[in-house]
């Protein structure tokens, strides 16, 4: 099969998630683009490592996508557990109102 | 065109497809039931590129943790719905950004890899995955337990009341809003509850 479609789809997540990122307010919303965008480093790693190198680096490029996936469930965990907090203290997720470092 | 490039194909559609609903939504709930399908969609593109170990791990943990977690946290921040609400006035700026990030690294990618075709073998199977991460990547995966035990704790220190107010629940909820810098009025009622406040706390 052809290596082009993985790795399109890969970009095409990411760009997506580089347009959450930066259009979306609520703080939740903008987590959840971070995660499109770890995802598409994974496809591209597994493409890589299945097509190009299936027999090469032992499988490096699966245990990164793993150790990615670990670190961004780690993510999420702390991540919203921040967002709580604000929500707590200002009544709001609004990461365009949150531009105070301290009051 | 294989039929392995038509499944691929399928797979890929419905994954992007569903990514850019997951942005553009203006639905909170619709907005994580789509990541969750997005979430589903790469398990399958890993399916069909023979990465059969990690698309049970996506499954089980993207689809299966994250995208409940991510439930909740919008439910529990009780955010509005709305496009005005959800989307920020840098939303021309973002489509550029991203629409121009696209185009360069789609002609960059196409330009490197367009007529690499390649026969699909089997990847290294689940045995070859353990034996490398115990073997070659022990210490990553030691430094990464300790990072989720890191998290933990940390999800769980951030997100707990002060001193003295874990048991109040009933009474605290109403004063949530009580340090909103916005309302200074909102002060004032604070702490109807203090003889139940010191019990838990000592």
């Amino acid at each position: 099969m052809s290596l082009v479609g993985p790795l399109l789809l890969a970009t095409l997540l990411f760009s997506v998630g580089v347009y959450g990122i930066i259009a979306r307010r609520n703080a939740v919303l903008v987590l959840i683009s971070v995660e499109l965008m770890l995802n598409a480093v994974n496809i591209n790693l597994v493409a890589f490592q299945n097509l190009l190198f299936p027999a090469e680096a032992a499988a490096s490029g699966q245990l990164f996508a793993l150790f990615i996936i670990g670190v961004a469930a780690a993510e999420v965990g702390v991540g919203l557990a921040i967002v709580f907090n604000l929500f707590r203290n200002r009544a709001s997720v609004d990461v365009d109102r949150v531009d105070a470092m301290r009051w | 065109m294989t039929g392995l490039d038509v499944a691929f194909l399928v797979v890929a559609l419905i994954t992007a497809a569903a990514a850019i609903r997951t942005v553009t939504s203006t639905n909170l709930v619709h907005a994580a039931l789509f990541l969750a399908v997005t979430l589903a969609g790469i398990a399958g593109v890993f399916l069909v590129l023979s990465a059969d170990f990690l698309a049970l791990v996506q499954l089980v943990v993207y689809v299966g943790a994250v995208a409940v977690l991510f439930l909740f946290g919008l439910m529990l921040t009780r955010a509005p719905i709305g496009r005005e609400a959800l989307d920020s006035e840098h939303r021309g700026l973002a489509l550029g950004v991203s629409a121009t990030l696209f185009v360069l690294l789609s002609g960059l990618i196409i330009a490197a890899f367009g007529d690499v075709r390649v026969d699909v073998v089997d990847g290294p199977r689940t045995a070859d995955l353990g034996l490398a991460l115990f073997r070659d990547w022990v210490l990553p995966f030691e430094v990464l337990s300790m990072l989720l035990l890191a998290a933990l704790v940390g999800a769980i220190v951030l997100s707990r009341r002060e001193d003295g107010e874990s048991g109040q629940v009933e009474d605290v909820t109403p004063i949530l809003l009580a340090d909103d810098p916005d309302d200074p009025d909102a002060g004032d009622v604070a702490l109807p509850a203090g003889e139940g406040a010191e019990e838990v706390d000592a």
